[in-house]
């Protein structure tokens, strides 16, 4: 990977990350910020989607992939990271994540965890969007700093970046809070999964 | 300081529109059709603040119908669609073939055939941008495999509509149409763009329409003062229409032969692992993707595969399959169709090596796997 990144990266060069959940939750643009922060890491991106006919509602997922080299098949095939924000989005698609691969899910939507090898971090997304940032139009923004902080896929400068030019002017400050937020949420989570294991 | 390479992650549309854009498209007019509209729906945002023209008309016939309008006063133009606005658009990009006019007709691919799957994949159109309007007419047609080359490709396609005064297609795919990548958008003023011959003689000697076989004659825009006439009828060197054998075999002759005797200017493919190769895949747009995976992968466990990708795929780029041929190189060809550039690879193989097909027509990309198995099944 590029020394462009400071995070230590313990991911497949390329990573294959698979961001699901129902339409309306804003997965795409989120999928879409993800690449873009990875381009601008210095790294080489594919970004997918695709969604059933209702504009809210159905099932909705966008792919990215991210690698040092040029990327030739455009489809993720072996999920390393997953979000999953609704139930159905869930079971659909745990069974297609590597053993290794990392679990994000939000914890009021998911209720059942299907059985899986990959490390699962169960976090309040939505809840978080809705009461701590004050909107829950942002959760999509909120998961992806949670995912990132947890997997630490592109630098905080670039996420944040990314951010901004892809969301309104007047919305950035609410959804760099949202970012914040997530990062706080997956970081926490994990030092209490750390805690319990010690 | 502006950075001559800027990297952004564009949708493969987008990067068709944008490229457009910077070869000089000012006039765009067309029907919205998935999964084409992003094309569409960038020109309305961007050409008014450049001056140009966005029109939606009522229908594709009315598109092309304007597209060739608006090429005649000079404006470099465009229109986009898939397959059923593509089958409809037919009858006039054979009178812009016949009026040798230039403009950008881009086609990405859906399931057909009719109305199909609007949201699927296929490359089922290949033969169609051929032969789909009646009667022998020149071709171009050009087929990126990324976004990036989307860039690239578009702007060639702009440029070699001018140069050969004749309607190029740029035929993409709904999976490169709606894959977003990174894109090494440079300065558009660094572009090498080209420009349609223009008349510079007296008046009374203006041939639109003349020349030897491989000529391409000047075209004055309309209100440059030049005689015009325009009739899809087969016509003189003037324009006029003629029942004459003599004009109408030159005209013909002179129309495809304009393209096929600059074949080197246009042709264009890639060549990968073909120094050692064993055996080779010839694939192009979203199914070389997984082709090149199947390649890779096939290099790994000790079969030496090789690639051809075409980039134009008419006129057909013959050279590189003859070379394989000539190498003794059994060929795959995986396509999203039910076998159409296998025909020509067949053509060329002439019998000379093993050429197999490989099929998929269900709206789903290749993966890499199935095109691996049938590489190590044998030919």
């Amino acid at each position: 990977m590029p020394a462009s990144s400071n995070q230590a990266l313990k991911w497949p060069d390329p990573v294959q990350i698979r961001l699901s959940g129902s339409g309306g939750q804003g997965l795409i643009l989120a999928g879409i910020i993800l690449a873009a922060a990875a381009i601008r890491d210095g790294y080489h991106v594919i970004q997918t989607q695709s969604y059933g006919p209702e504009a809210r509602g159905g099932a909705s997922v966008a792919e990215v992939i991210i690698g040092s080299d040029p990327i030739d098949y455009p489809h993720v095939e072996k999920a390393d990271i997953l979000l999953a924000l609704t139930q159905q989005a869930c079971d659909k698609f745990l069974p297609g994540v590597s053993e290794k691969g990392l679990v994000v899910l939000d914890l009021q939507l998911v209720e059942t965890v299907p059985e899986t090898g990959a490390a699962v971090l169960r976090l309040p997304i939505v809840q978080t969007a809705r009461s701590e940032v004050g909107r829950e139009m942002v959760a999509n923004i909120v998961a992806l700093g949670a995912l990132n902080s947890a997997a630490g896929l592109v630098t905080w400068t670039s996420l944040e970046e990314a951010v901004g030019e892809r969301v309104p002017a007047e919305f950035f400050e609410l959804n760099k809070r949202a970012l914040e937020a997530g990062r706080i949420l997956a970081t926490r989570e994990q030092k209490k999964n750390r805690g319990e294991q010690a | 300081m502006r950075k001559p390479i800027e990297i952004r992650l564009m949708q493969g549309n987008e990067a068709c529109a944008q490229a457009a854009l910077d070869a000089g498209v000012r006039f765009f007019a067309g029907y919205p059709i998935t999964p084409s509209t992003e094309i569409a729906e960038w020109m309305a945002r961007e050409l008014p603040a450049l001056g140009g023209k966005f029109i939606q008309m009522e229908d594709e016939i009315a598109s092309i119908s304007a597209v060739i309008g608006a090429s005649l006063t000079g404006a470099k133009a465009m229109t986009a669609t898939s397959g059923p606005g593509f089958s409809l658009m037919q009858e006039n990009i054979g009178y812009a073939c016949m009026i040798e006019i230039p403009c950008l007709i881009v086609n990405v691919q859906r399931g057909g055939p009719s109305t199909g799957r609007p949201t699927a994949p296929a490359q089922g159109d290949v033969m169609q941008s051929r032969w789909g309007t009646h009667g022998d007419h020149p071709a171009i047609v050009i087929t990126p495999w990324s976004v990036d080359e989307t860039y690239y490709l578009t702007v060639k396609a702009v440029n070699l509509a001018e140069r050969f005064r004749t309607p190029v297609i740029l035929l993409l795919d709904e999976v490169i149409a709606h894959l977003r990548e990174d894109v090494r958008k440079p300065d558009p003023r660094k572009l090498k763009l080209l420009e349609r011959p223009r008349p510079s003689r007296d008046r009374n000697r203006f041939r639109p329409f003349g020349g030897a076989l491989d000529e391409v004659p000047p075209i004055a825009d309309i209100g440059m003062g030049y005689r015009c006439n325009y009739t899809g009828l087969v016509h003189d060197e003037a324009g006029h229409p003629s029942n004459s054998p003599e004009v109408t075999d030159q005209l013909i002759r002179r129309l495809v032969g304009k393209v096929e005797a600059r074949r080197e200017e246009i042709v264009h493919w890639e060549e990968t692992f073909m120094e050692d190769a064993q055996v080779v895949v010839l694939a192009y747009g979203c199914s070389a993707r997984s082709a090149m995976r199947a390649v890779k992968t096939a290099r790994t466990q000790g079969l030496r595969a090789g690639m051809i990708r075409p980039t134009t795929l008419w006129p057909f780029p013959d050279k590189a399959v003859e070379k394989a041929a000539a190498m003794g190189l059994p060929v795959l060809v995986p396509e999203m169709n039910l076998g159409q550039i296998v025909l020509e690879v067949e053509r060329l193989a002439a019998g000379r090596v093993p050429v197999k097909r490989l099929s998929r027509v269900d709206g789903q990309l290749f993966t890499p796997d199935e095109i691996l198995a049938a590489l190590k099944e044998g030919f």
